[in-house]
């Protein structure tokens, strides 16, 4: 069996107003857009990927948030429908989905050879979370690649970021471990924003552009530190300043995506292409690709 | 019909062991028993309303409340899945739901009804109506936890719903789902081996469960930072149940307590207690946070002149006329309603007098800008600039249904409650509107208007 491969990894935020914007026939309610910088940023996104052969894709999402321990989802289909509960108005989505139990196995024995707390998700009734839900669909909407879908443990809840940073290298680490030994191309993907202090009203029209902008000038500031790293392919320094990211911008990297991905991708020290940024009821996202097929040589 | 009340208040916890593995640990099944206990008194007092705040249904906007009369669907906790599925079919009154979100509007809160098919109810409100209201007789309504809410946001919240408890004429039972120490064990432990995380949680804990076995209710409350700090894992902004709880118990310390359990769930602090309002005789508090009854607070993110706009409906002036009919007489519902008896406008001949034109909103009667006044007389900040535009606007719609417009307003005479704030942003937006057109102008400094506005207009414009 020849080796499994990383292909690509990508922070792939999941706001649900971008699935809302979009208007597809998954889900309920209709827009009249909005939010186009980062819908096209998935735009460019996808055409990047567009001629990269893969099996699978990997998520972690924020909004699978479990306390014991790391999860997997287990079952091979997964069908329903996704309410989001802080946003019922936008996002009423009918998913089904496939799951490569099979990656998810080796990625959560892996794990838990490590030592990390894990456990595979096997309740046919569970409801995948809304992040994952719009991630999958902004980043692959024809949903015909098999996933394995990761919970975010909120270890940063319980103790520090820096504790969270040591559980989701280890995770990263052994992720791309599994995925090596699969024999399978992957591409793995952070589902979450960067600053992520919301407003706390909606206005009339929720897609109304008018009224989108970063919640603070601070938040910006953040922001735009973060993904200059990212373009300069300096990540180690995002590791490095995580915890003071996480708690001045209360960045939505404290459920750990960020920092797994990054360990995926073994610290990228290549540039990272920035596809889009935009902000989403006050929050940053950045829509950014570590195209990791042209750097196989790095 | 009047004079409803809180007849009994709970703390419940929220993990769905008590529903669905109370056999696989001895303090699970003191908790199960104790929640039936719980529900045995509320069926006994013949309660027709739960209300239900919960902890783990964190919101963004605001706050959000069930409206969908019978939610149904299966709940699975994202962390204990493996303890199987809650199916569920509640009975919720929709119509309190939506009552209660207008309360809370009228208090200056975000909040709003959520209504929608497949909409996932938490698994604290799930568990807590499951097992206190098992054959669904009794309706309820389920209040969504604001992640950025403090106390007095928290505090308004629950004033407006036992305000609506009281105009109803309800006998409604306050829930809070939550935990107490809410540390879990990180790692997957055997049922048989559970206890509280740590000796300090439970030494909280127990400090805590004495402050409301003797109904210390208040106390409790304002421990509630204290507590955040010591024995909660900060998920969120603050610990904020016992904000609610007491404040829709009018803030009392001296209910009647009673602890029915207390037991560990996965190392959290899990309890049942019941508070009811008969007086235990306590009731000094030991702590002094200040009362509020409306929230004032920041939720003006999108556009200033949204919390303005808000807050003035605590203090919109006074009752409101529909507007007089004679000869010439125009008037529309596209103004604000006049405060006694005359037409929004008049013709004569070849010409239009308006009456006093302020900036109250047509519809809402609200003042974009914000009142210049609470109604207990308090002076608040307000935006003249806003002010002013609303007037220009109402100006314009009344001219309009006169079949006159804007561009041919002759004459104003303008009033300011205070020429030494006001006058220059009131000329700026005069020469952004009216100046433009170019009618003659007077401006006088007087001392009030009848309404809580700072600017009013009399205009005489040609047909």
């Amino acid at each position: 069996m020849a080796q499994g491969e990383i292909v690509a990894g990508c922070l792939a935020p999941h706001p649900p107003h971008l699935v809302y914007a979009e208007n597809p026939e998954q889900n309920e309610p209709v827009a009249e857009g909005g939010w186009e910088q980062l819908r096209w940023g998935y735009e460019r996104l996808r055409e990047s990927l567009k001629g990269v052969e893969y099996d699978a894709i990997v998520i972690l999402s924020p909004h699978w948030q479990t306390y014991v321990g790391t999860h997997f989802l287990g079952l091979e289909n997964f069908q329903s429908l996704s309410v989001d509960p802080v946003f019922p108005n936008l996002f009423r989505y009918h998913y089904d989905m496939n799951v490569d139990v099979e990656l998810a196995k080796q990625i959560h024995d892996k794990a838990e050879s490590a030592g990390l707390a894990v456990r595979m998700m096997t309740n046919p009734d569970f409801r995948v979370d809304y992040g994952t839900i719009t991630t999958g669909h902004m980043f692959r909407p024809q949903w015909d690649k098999p996933l394995v879908v990761i919970s975010s443990n909120r270890s940063r809840a319980y103790y520090s970021v820096e504790v969270m940073q040591e559980m989701m290298i280890e995770l990263g680490r052994v992720t791309r471990e599994a995925i090596l030994e699969s024999g399978k191309k992957v591409v793995v993907l952070a589902s979450n924003s960067l600053s992520h202090r919301h407003f706390t009203t909606e206005s009339e029209i929720p897609e109304d552009m008018s009224k989108e902008h970063i919640t603070s000038h601070a938040m910006h500031l953040w922001d735009m530190r973060i993904i200059d790293y990212m373009k300069s392919g300096q990540c180690q320094r995002i590791i490095d300043e995580m915890p003071e990211f996480t708690e001045q911008a209360i960045a939505e990297t404290d459920g750990g995506a960020f920092t797994w991905l990054l360990s995926t991708l073994e610290v990228p020290k290549y540039p990272a292409i920035l596809h889009g940024y935009g902000t989403i009821i006050g929050t940053g996202n950045a829509i950014v690709e570590w195209p990791v097929y042209r750097h196989k040589a790095v | 019909m009047a004079g409803g009340e809180i007849i009994e208040s709970f703390i419940v916890p929220v993990h769905p062991h008590t529903v669905l593995a109370p056999q696989q640990n001895q303090g699970w099944q003191n908790l199960r028993k104790a929640y039936d206990d719980a529900a045995q008194i509320i069926k006994d007092k013949e309660a027709d309303l739960l209300i239900i705040y919960s902890t783990t249904w964190p919101s963004i906007i605001g706050h959000q409340i069930i409206s969908d009369p019978n939610p149904e669907w299966v709940m699975v906790d994202h962390d204990f899945h493996d303890l199987g599925s809650i199916h569920y079919s509640f009975n919720i009154d929709a119509e309190f739901a939506k009552q209660w979100n207008k309360e809370n509007h009228a208090r200056g809160l975000q909040s709003r009804c959520v209504n929608y098919h497949g909409f996932p109810i938490d698994v604290g409100s799930v568990v807590a109506l499951t097992l206190l209201n098992p054959d669904n007789k009794i309706p309820a309504v389920i209040v969504s936890s604001n992640v950025y809410a403090d106390r007095s946001e928290t505090t308004v919240l629950a004033k407006a719903c036992k305000d609506l408890v009281h105009k109803t004429g309800r006998k409604a039972v306050a829930i809070t789902a939550m935990s107490l120490s809410n540390r879990m064990f990180t790692e997957h432990i055997d049922a048989k081996d559970d206890r509280i995380h740590s000796l300090k949680d439970d030494e909280w804990n127990r400090k805590i469960l004495e402050f409301l076995g003797q109904g210390r209710l208040e106390d409790v409350s304002q421990l509630s930072r204290t507590i955040q700090q010591q024995i909660r894992v900060q998920k969120v902004v603050n610990f904020k149940p016992m904000w609610w709880l007491s404040a829709i118990n009018d803030n009392r310390n001296d209910l009647t307590g009673n602890v029915l359990s207390y037991e560990a769930i996965n190392g959290a602090g899990c309890a049942v207690v019941n508070l009811n309002p008969t007086s235990s005789g306590f009731g000094d508090k030991e702590y002094d946070e200040d009362e509020v009854e409306v929230f004032a607070g920041e939720r003006g993110v999108l556009d200033a002149a949204t919390k303005n706009t808000e807050t003035s409906k605590t203090n919109s002036g006074p009752k409101l006329w529909e507007p007089t009919e004679a000869k010439g007489s125009v008037n529309t519902e596209s103004a604000p309603k006049p405060v006694g008896a005359y037409p929004h406008a008049r013709r004569v001949g070849d010409l239009i007098y308006l009456s006093g034109v302020g900036p109250r909103q047509p519809d809402t009667n609200t003042i974009p800008g914000g009142p210049i006044q609470d109604a207990e007389g308090n002076k608040l900040d307000y935006d003249i600039k806003a002010q002013t535009r609303a007037v220009v606007e109402n100006i314009a719609r009344i001219l309009e249904e006169a079949g006159s417009s804007i561009d041919k307003v002759l004459d104003v005479t303008s009033f300011l409650v205070d020429m030494d704030r006001d006058f220059q942003g009131y000329n700026e937006v005069w020469a952004e509107t009216l100046g433009k057109v170019g009618p003659t102008r007077t401006t006088l400094a007087i001392r009030a208007l009848p309404t809580p506005i700072a600017v009013e207009m009399k205009v005489i414009a040609g047909i």
